[in-house]
C-alpha cells in the first residue's frame, strides 16, 4: 500500500469531544465521540488515542491534527483564567465619548482590565493624522501600572485601513517593557467599527493564557502519541490557523464549533449550498452553506456580554434536541433537556423521562439495541404530538433561514439527527443524510481551509488598485495562517460606498482562503 | 365625518427621558427613520451610558416655551461607514454650544433633534444630558430625510440665520447661508474636511418661532412606538395602532436592486406577499429612505408620508442597505405631518424632489384589514 497522509479531526464541544481519521483522498477511517472534560485536555487524550488505536499502523501516515473549539468562549462567559489588560487607544480627542470597554458588564471589566488610555494618535478616513502619535504618553501610561497587567491591546482609529501607526506602537512598548511583551493590535482582530474592534482585542488579550493552556495540551497529546503532526486551530468562518496564530489571536476561534459542522455538513454530502441541521442534545443549530462556506451573521454578536464583530456564522437555534423533555401532563417539549444524561434517564434506556429520543422511537425511528418499554395512553399521546411539534418547530426554522429559497436541500447531522423527519420543508426539499453526519464537526476540523481577510478605503478611480492591494493583504494573511502559497485564492470581494469623502470612495473587503499543503489535491477553495 | 388621522389622536407627551426609555427610543427613532437616518445601536449604548452619569433629561413643549427660551437643532452630519470608526469627542457637543451661544448672543436652553428617525433621533438626548440642557419636544421632520432643506421651519418660512460645526478636534466652522440649499452644499464640504464625519448645530427657535415650525411632541410618540414595539406580544400591530399606520402587505422580498447614482442609493425592493396577502406584489422605491409604495401601477403610499419595512416576526425597522432577498417583512405606511402636505412641504419633499415623476398621493389609514 502506498504511503499516504492522514488528517485528525478533533472538535471540543461543551457535551463531547469528536475525533475522526481523514484519509488523503479525503475519507473518514476512523471516528470518535467521547465526552468532554473540565481540563479539556482528557477528552481530547482520550478522543485521540481511541482514533489512532482504531487505524492501527497507519498512526505513522498521520500528519495533520485540525482542533476545534468552544474554550475561548467558556472562559469569556465562566470570567475564567482571564489575563490583566492595559489597553490603549489611539486618536483622541476623537472617540472620547466613548472610553475603551466601556459596554462590558462590570464584573468582566474588573476582572480584565488593568488600565485604560486614550493618547494622540490615529488617522481620519482619508489617511489625514487626526493628532500626532503621543509616544511618551504610552510610556508613562505603561509605567503607571507598574507591572500589574500580563498583554497589551492598541486600538488606533483607522488602524484597518492604516495599519503602520499600531505596528510603531507594538514596537516602542517592547522597546519600553521588554521584546517578550504580549502586545495585541486592532488591525489583527477586526475591520473598521471602533467599539466592536477594541472590545474584540481586549477580550483576545485576555484570552492569552486560555489559549496557551489548549495549545500546549495538544501539543503535548500529538508529542505523547508520538505523532510527527502539524497542529491547527479552526476559526469562526470554517477556516483554519496554524498553533502560533491560535495562540496569539484565540477570540477567532470563539464561533468555530458551527461553522465546523456546517463545514463537514458540506464536506460529507458533497453539496456547496445547502441548509444544514445540527441535531444535539438540547439544541437543533441550523446554519446556511453558501458556496462551501458558512453564511455569516450580521447583527452584532455579544460574547458574555461584550459587543464584538466577530466573524460568525448565521446561526439560529432551536429548543429541539434529542434529550428534550417531552412533559406528559401538559405535552409541552422542551425547553428542558436531560443531556448528557439521556443513556440512563430517558425511556428508552430504562429511565423514567420522556424524551424527544423516546418520541421518534414510537414514530419509527430505529436506534440500534434500543427500543421503547410498555407505555400508557397518556404517555403516547404526549409523545406522539411532541413530533408534530418537533416537524413544526424545524419547518419554521428551515423557513427563516431558507430566505425564500425553496431549492436548498437539507442536510442533517449530529447526534439527533433522526429526529429530522424526511419531509420536512415538503416533498420538494432533499433531505440529505451523509455518513459520519455524528461527527460533522471533527470533520469539518479536518477539511477547513486556511483563510485570511484585509480593508482598503479608496478612491472609486483607484477602485483596481485597492482591490488588488486587498486581496494581496488578504492572501498574505491567508499564507500566514497556513495555507499553500500555490494554492491560495481570493474567495470574496465586498464593496461598500463611503459618501461624505471628497472624492467618490469605496471600502473593499476581500477574503482569501487555500487548502493546507499536501491537502490540495483533496479539497480546492471554492470560488 | 372627517377619518381618524395620526395627528388628531390624543398624544401623551412625557415630561423627562429616563435610562430605562432609551431602548424603546432607539426602536421607535428606526421606525420613524422610514429605512435611512443611520443605525440606532452605538447611539442607542452612548446615551444610555450618559443618562446613567448625568441622569434624566428634561423634556419641554413648544407651547412651553418662555422669553428666556432659545432652542437649537443638534445632529451628527456624516457617513455611518465613518461613524462607527470615528466616535466623537466628549468636548464636541460643548464646543458647539459655546459657539453657537456666542453668535446668538444668548443663553440656549434646549436642544432638539433634526430629524426624529434613525440616529440623529437618539443621541440629542445624550448630549442634552451632558450638557445640562432640556430637550424640546419635537423635531425637524417627523421622521428621517437627505437633505439640509427638507425641514420643518423652512417649510413654516423660519430662516435659519446661522449654522455651526464641529470636528473631532475642535475645529469649528460659522456658516451663515443665503438659504438651506447653499448650506447643505458648505456644511457637506466641511464635513469631507472633517474627515467624513461632524456635529452641527442649526435653527435657533425662540418661544415665538418654534410653535407651528416644528414636528411636536415626537421624542414623546417615539418613545412610545418603541415600547409598543418591544413590549406587545404583536409588536406589528401594536406599532401600526400606536403610529396610526396600515400594514400595506406581509411578505417575502422577493426581489432588491440597487445602484448609485450622484452619490446617493437608488433602488427599488419587491414583496409578495404571503397569507392573506397572498397573490399580491409591491414595489418600493428607495434611496437613503423609503419613498413610493406601488401596486399594478397604483400608489398606494408617496414621500413625504412614512413607509417603513419592518421584520415580520419582531417588527424592528430594517434600514434599506439591509434589505436582502428573502427576508420576511411587513410593509407600514402612515400620513406625514400635515405641514409636510402644505404646497411649500410637497415642493421641498414631495415626490419630483427626489427625482420621481409621480404625483403625491396623500396617504389615507383605511384601519386594520380583514
Amino acid at each position: 500500500m502506498m504511503t499516504s497522509e492522514l488528517s485528525i479531526g478533533v472538535d471540543v464541544g461543551g457535551t463531547n469531544t469528536d475525533a475522526v481519521v481523514l484519509s488523503e483522498t479525503g475519507a473518514v477511517i476512523a471516528a470518535t465521540k467521547q465526552s468532554t472534560t473540565s481540563d479539556v485536555i482528557g477528552g481530547i487524550r482520550a478522543a485521540i488515542s481511541t482514533v489512532l488505536d482504531a487505524i492501527g499502523p497507519q498512526r505513522d501516515a498521520v500528519t495533520r491534527v485540525m482542533l476545534g473549539t468552544t474554550h475561548a468562549t467558556n472562559a469569556i462567559v465562566e470570567r475564567r483564567a482571564l489575563a490583566r489588560v492595559a489597553m490603549i487607544r489611539l486618536g483622541a480627542p476623537a472617540a472620547t465619548e466613548w472610553p475603551p470597554l466601556s459596554g462590558w458588564p462590570q464584573d468582566l471589566a474588573e476582572n480584565v482590565l488593568a488600565g485604560a488610555v486614550m493618547l494622540g494618535g490615529g488617522h481620519l478616513v482619508d489617511g489625514t493624522p487626526i493628532t500626532p502619535l503621543d509616544r511618551d504618553g504610552i510610556r508613562r501610561f505603561l509605567d503607571s501600572l507598574a507591572g500589574a497587567f500580563d498583554a497589551v491591546a492598541v486600538a488606533g482609529i483607522f488602524s484597518p485601513l492604516f495599519p503602520e501607526q499600531e505596528r510603531e506602537v507594538d514596537a516602542l512598548i517592547r522597546e519600553h517593557i521588554g521584546y517578550d511583551a504580549r502586545v495585541y493590535l486592532s488591525q489583527d482582530i477586526g475591520p473598521t467599527g471602533l467599539i466592536e474592534r477594541e472590545n474584540a482585542t481586549a477580550l483576545n488579550a485576555a484570552l492569552h493564557k486560555v489559549a496557551g493552556d489548549v495549545t500546549k495540551g495538544l501539543l503535548a497529546v500529538v508529542e505523547e502519541q508520538g505523532l510527527n503532526a502539524t497542529t491547527f486551530f479552526a476559526q469562526n468562518d470554517g477556516t483554519l490557523m496554524s498553533l502560533d496564530y491560535a495562540e496569539q489571536f484565540p477570540v477567532l476561534t470563539i464561533g468555530s464549533g458551527p461553522a465546523n459542522s456546517i463545514r463537514g455538513a458540506a464536506y460529507l454530502s458533497g453539496v456547496q449550498d445547502a441548509i444544514v441541521i445540527d441535531v444535539g442534545g438540547t439544541t437543533s443549530d441550523l446554519g446556511v452553506l453558501v458556496g462551501g462556506f458558512p453564511r455569516e451573521s450580521t447583527m452584532p454578536r455579544e460574547i458574555g456580554g461584550v459587543q464584538t464583530n466577530f466573524r460568525m456564522p448565521d446561526i439560529l437555534s432551536v429548543g429541539v434536541g434529542g434529550g428534550t423533555i417531552v412533559d406528559v401532563a401538559s405535552g409541552r417539549v422542551g425547553p428542558g433537556s436531560v443531556g448528557y444524561r439521556i443513556d440512563t434517564e430517558a425511556l428508552a434506556f430504562g429511565g423514567e423521562v420522556a424524551t424527544l429520543t423516546d418520541a421518534a422511537l414510537l414514530g419509527g425511528a430505529q436506534l440500534p439495541g434500543r427500543a421503547l418499554p410498555e407505555l400508557q395512553r397518556g404517555t403516547r399521546d404526549a409523545l406522539t404530538g411532541a413530533l408534530d411539534v418537533v416537524e413544526q418547530r424545524l419547518e419554521e426554522a428551515v423557513e427563516r433561514l431558507s430566505l425564500g429559497r425553496m431549492d436548498l436541500p437539507l442536510i442533517v447531522v449530529g447526534g439527533g439527527g433522526f429526529l429530522v423527519p424526511d419531509a420536512l420543508g415538503g416533498a420538494s426539499t432533499t433531505v440529505l443524510r451523509p455518513q459520519h453526519g455524528d461527527v460533522a464537526n471533527a470533520v469539518g476540523a479536518a477539511i477547513s481551509l486556511a483563510g485570511g481577510r484585509a480593508d482598503q478605503i479608496a478612491a472609486v478611480e483607484d477602485r483596481e488598485a485597492a482591490m488588488q492591494a486587498a486581496s494581496q493583504a488578504a492572501i498574505a494573511k491567508a499564507i500566514q495562517a497556513g495555507a499553500d502559497p500555490l494554492q491560495v485564492s481570493v474567495v470574496e470581494v465586498l464593496e461598500t460606498p463611503v459618501p461624505y469623502t471628497a472624492r467618490p470612495t469605496v471600502n473593499i473587503a476581500a477574503k482569501a482562503a487555500g487548502p493546507l499543503p499536501h491537502l490540495s489535491r483533496a479539497m480546492q477553495p471554492t470560488q | 365625518m372627517a377619518s381618524t388621522s395620526a395627528q388628531s389622536r390624543t398624544l401623551t407627551t412625557l415630561d423627562r427621558v429616563v435610562v430605562e426609555d432609551i431602548p424603546a427610543l432607539a426602536a421607535g427613532a428606526a421606525i420613524f427613520g422610514t429605512g435611512g437616518g443611520g443605525a440606532v445601536y452605538t447611539a442607542q449604548r452612548i446615551v444610555e451610558r450618559e443618562l446613567r452619569a448625568h441622569g434624566p433629561v428634561e423634556l419641554v413643549r413648544a407651547d412651553e416655551l418662555t422669553d428666556d427660551d432659545a432652542v437649537i437643532m443638534m445632529s451628527g452630519i456624516g457617513a455611518p461607514t465613518v461613524g462607527i470608526e470615528m466616535l466623537l469627542s466628549n468636548a464636541q457637543a460643548e464646543i458647539l454650544l459655546r459657539e453657537a451661544e456666542r453668535v446668538a448672543g444668548r443663553r440656549i436652553t434646549a436642544l432638539m433633534p433634526a430629524e426624529i428617525g434613525g440616529s440623529n433621533g437618539v443621541s440629542p438626548i445624550g448630549w442634552a444630558a451632558r450638557l445640562g440642557l432640556k430637550m424640546l419636544d419635537a423635531d425637524g421632520m417627523g421622521r428621517a430625510f437627505p437633505e439640509a432643506t427638507m425641514i420643518s421651519p423652512n417649510v413654516a418660512g423660519v430662516p435659519c440665520d446661522f449654522a455651526i460645526q464641529a470636528d473631532v478636534l475642535g475645529n469649528v466652522n460659522v456658516q451663515k447661508t443665503v438659504d438651506l440649499a447653499w448650506l447643505e452644499r458648505y456644511a457637506r464640504a466641511s464635513t469631507v474636511a472633517a474627515g467624513g464625519i461632524a456635529l452641527g448645530v442649526h435653527y435657533l427657535l425662540t418661544a415665538q418661532t418654534a410653535p407651528g415650525a416644528v414636528i411636536a411632541g415626537t421624542i414623546s410618540r417615539a418613545i412610545a412606538v418603541g415600547h409598543a414595539l418591544l413590549e406587545a406580544d404583536e409588536p406589528i400591530t401594536a406599532v401600526a395602532e400606536e403610529l396610526g399606520a396600515d400594514v400595506l402587505i406581509t411578505g417575502k422580498i422577493v426581489d432588491v436592486e440597487r445602484h448609485t447614482a450622484g452619490g446617493f442609493v437608488r433602488g427599488s425592493v419587491t414583496v409578495a406577499g404571503t397569507g392573506t396577502d397572498r397573490n399580491r406584489l409591491q414595489r418600493i422605491e428607495l434611496q437613503n429612505e423609503n419613498l413610493v409604495v406601488l401596486q399594478d401601477g397604483e400608489i398606494l403610499a408617496s414621500v413625504p408620508d412614512l413607509i417603513t419595512i419592518v421584520d415580520a416576526e419582531t417588527g424592528h425597522a430594517i434600514s434599506t442597505e439591509m434589505l436582502r432577498f428573502g427576508q420576511r417583512v411587513a410593509v407600514l405606511a402612515w400620513a406625514c405631518d400635515p405641514l409636510w402636505r402644505t404646497e411649500r412641504g410637497l415642493e421641498l419633499a414631495g415626490p419630483p424632489a427626489f427625482g420621481y415623476d409621480l404625483p403625491y398621493v396623500p396617504f389615507e389609514r383605511k384601519g386594520a384589514r380583514s
